[in-house]
């Protein structure tokens, strides 16, 4: 697959370029564990994060964006394809390699319950990433964690609590600080409010955005939610089945959606407005995704696409940007202002 | 089972001068307590609504403000009891169709569950038992109801699967749970709720566990069967977004208290209660560029142990200081009608006067919003 080079002149640098990439888990079988197929989790992702933006990542589930997001920060190993960190191939990168590069680029996990250790307590959680990384910050480690602790607005005094005294949202600021400890430059998040309340999800939200500024930190953020992606995101990418199918500012994909399956996606999002439930009008996309282990021939989407045609379902269409920033992988893009050159 | 539904001794007593319903189904002042180690849990704390068959109720609130325990009350599916572990402690009345519930005979109640009132569950595959197939479980959930043999049974279920829009149903309907995927489980578990036409459908969670472009499919399948079928349904969900989709009117709960209730248009577009501009202010919302912060509330909801007393948002509330003079913090605010609005079906639980809420939504929440 020819990947096409992304233009960035004049704009900020990217600080992490993906090119291709692939991760395929294999199925094995029998006592050889003779390999039969794969997961084609991702299946060929190239794209940019810049300096200072946030990404924010969107798709079904089961199209790969947990997947990206462990690859990106190389909790898994790419089969293919290759992940550039600050002008550094770390693609392929062994535990020691990466151990320098960890400072940098930090996680924050969906599950606040189940990505804090029960048995630690915060303080010895947020202090970990000073512990491994062989660190002594000036004033000592208690002192460091209790700022962070105060960064996230959490009590600095409950540094000897265990996570289980604290409630979801609290928990999610103990992941946060943790992340943050290191003074990390890219930190991917993967669903940071989806396993919260309403009321709380909007504080942590604005706890991302006041440290985003407060830091200049750059964003990965992978969520299932449009309205909250909308709400974070500079530019969004759109996944279905392991590939992208449309990446460009917030704006242009809310307003002038180019992709058939965004255009289907951003109709299904409930508003909370009964005055509007009549106006408008919804693309309901029939079934299910398609199984990421046999994913279908051509276009992946061809199957639930209203607007396929045969070339979707023989060629791949190639994410090509059809205007300056916004890339589309469509032969028959919505909204585009001269006849697509895809259908050739 | 031998005790469901027999009146607890929590709460008020029963009035028995309370007018006779007139609305399908009508809750009046339910109560369901827990009684744990640590205290008594007030899940539901004097909770009433009227709800007309071919009409939609959204009951809307946060994890812990006591919608599955109202829902499942409804269904007479808690233990009832005045000690141990798991057992409720419930008092109230529900009326369904004109008949008592929770003095009835704990059997004639099994026998309305399934016929007269069917519940959606959140997760379908917990909900349904992995061991039989789709087909079974429906056939079983008929034949309870219904003296007919396997074999129409089987025909009612593959009609219903198909209604419900699983392809192939006579083929579907002898996979297992596990051989279907998430959205479709979700209609097998609607079929499994329509199979005896139930008049009240209960939906907790009813699309919580899917993707939007499949709770998109489920959110039209639930409105299109409700024209068919002309049942009473009950939507609970803390998505906003669900509800304005779904409901007619809007039960707003918050520590197991009703806060807000009333048509969604009234609910939505002239909001009462500053919770319900706390939950509308959190929200990000899809369908506007959106490039100020959110407002969200602040704290974290009650413990239902350890209710405030008086107003249970007092803590969270921004305008707790507002409230007219006489009243006092430990004072709990009753559901009133707010005057002015079209039918006078809109309640609010709120120190504050009408003409304060009013001008604080227009002046200072609405246009931020």
């Amino acid at each position: 697959m020819s990947i096409p080079e992304q233009q960035t002149a004049g704009g900020p640098e990217p600080i992490l370029r993906v090119k291709g990439l692939v991760k395929h888990f294999p199925i094995t079988k029998g006592l050889l564990r003779r390999q039969i197929g794969a997961v084609q989790a991702v299946d060929g992702l190239t794209f940019d994060v810049l300096a200072g933006e946030t990404l924010g990542v969107v798709g079904e589930s089961g199209c790969g964006k947990s997947t990206m997001g462990r690859l990106i920060t190389r909790l898994l190993e790419p089969t293919g394809g290759t992940v550039e960190f600050q002008g550094k191939d770390i693609t392929h990168l062994g535990v020691a390699g990466m151990r320098p590069m960890r400072r940098d680029v930090q996680m924050i996990f969906q599950d606040p319950y189940s990505s804090l250790n029960p048995r630690h307590t915060v303080g010895t959680i947020v202090g970990a990433p000073f512990r491994l990384q062989g660190i002594k910050p000036e004033g000592g480690v208690k002192k460091e964690v209790q700022r962070l602790l105060g960064l996230v607005g959490l009590n600095p005094e409950h540094y000897n609590r265990y996570p289980h005294e604290f409630s979801g949202g609290q928990r999610q600021r103990i992941g946060i600080a943790r992340a943050l400890a290191l003074n990390p430059k890219l930190v991917v998040a993967d669903e940071p409010v989806s396993a919260l309340d309403v009321s709380i999800q909007a504080q942590v939200v604005n706890l991302l955005d006041d440290l985003q500024t407060e830091l200049g930190l750059t964003y990965v953020i992978i969520a299932h939610d449009l309205s909250v992606i909308r709400h974070v995101s500079d530019r969004i990418a759109v996944m279905y089945l392991g590939k992208l199918v449309e990446l460009t500012d917030r704006s242009s994909l809310y307003t002038r959606p180019m992709h058939p399956y965004t255009k289907a996606l951003l109709s299904a999002v409930p508003v909370p407005d009964p005055g509007r439930r009549t106006k408008r009008e919804r693309i309901l996309l029939k079934g299910d995704v398609p199984s990421p282990i046999s994913p279908p021939s051509g276009c992946r989407f061809h199957t639930r696409c209203w607007k396929a045609t045969e070339v979707c379902s023989s060629q791949e269409p190639p994410l090509v940007a059809l205007e300056p920033g916004h890339q589309v992988a469509c032969h028959h893009p919505e909204s585009v202002p001269e006849p697509a050159p895809a259908t050739a | 089972m031998t005790d469901l539904h027999k009146t607890g001794a929590v709460g008020e007593p029963v009035r028995p001068d309370a007018a006779p319903p007139t609305a399908y189904l009508d809750v009046r002042d339910l109560r369901i307590h827990f009684p744990t180690d640590d205290g008594l849990v007030k899940s539901v704390d004097g909770l009433s609504f009227q709800l007309e068959r071919g009409k939609t109720l959204g009951i809307v609130g946060e994890s812990g403000s006591g919608k599955s325990v109202t829902s499942l009350g409804i269904m007479g599916l808690h233990t009832v009891g005045q000690y141990g572990r798991g057992k409720a402690r419930i008092s109230g009345e529900i009326w369904l169709d004109g008949k008592e519930l929770m003095t009835a005979d704990p059997d004639r109640v099994r026998r309305l569950r399934g016929r007269e009132m069917a519940m959606i569950f959140q997760d379908p595959l917990s909900a349904m038992h992995p061991y039989f197939t789709v087909g079974h479980q429906i056939v079983e959930a008929y034949r309870v109801h219904n003296d007919v043999d396997k074999k129409t049974a089987r025909k009612r279920a593959v009609e219903l699967l198909d209604r419900v829009g699983i392809p192939q149903p006579d083929r579907r309907v002898d996979d297992y749970p596990h051989q279907f995927s998430g959205g479709m489980r979700q209609r097998a578990m609607i079929a499994m709720a329509l199979v005896n036409n139930p008049d009240l459908l209960i939906a907790d969670e009813p699309t919580t566990a899917l993707d939007v472009t499949v709770q998109a499919q489920i959110l039209d399948l639930i409105r299109d069967l409700q024209k068919e079928f002309g049942s009473a349904v009950i939507v609970i969900t803390h998505d906003l977004g669900v509800v304005a989709e779904l409901a007619d009117d809007i039960l707003v709960m918050y520590g197991g208290r009703c806060v807000e209730r009333g048509p969604a248009e009234q609910v939505f577009h002239t909001p009462q209660h500053p919770y319900t501009w706390g939950l509308l202010g959190s929200m990000p919302r899809i369908d506007r560029e959106q490039t100020e912060r959110l407002i969200p509330v602040k704290g974290s909801p009650p413990s239902l142990i350890n209710v405030p007393a008086g107003c249970a948002f007092n803590p969270r509330c921004p305008y707790a200081d507002v409230p007219a003079a006489g009243v006092t913090r430990t004072e709990r605010p009753e559901l009133r009608p707010v005057t002015g609005a079209e039918g006078g079906r809109h309640l609010s639980a709120c120190h504050m006067s009408q003409e304060e809420r009013t001008r604080i939504w227009t002046e200072e929440i609405a246009p931020k919003l």
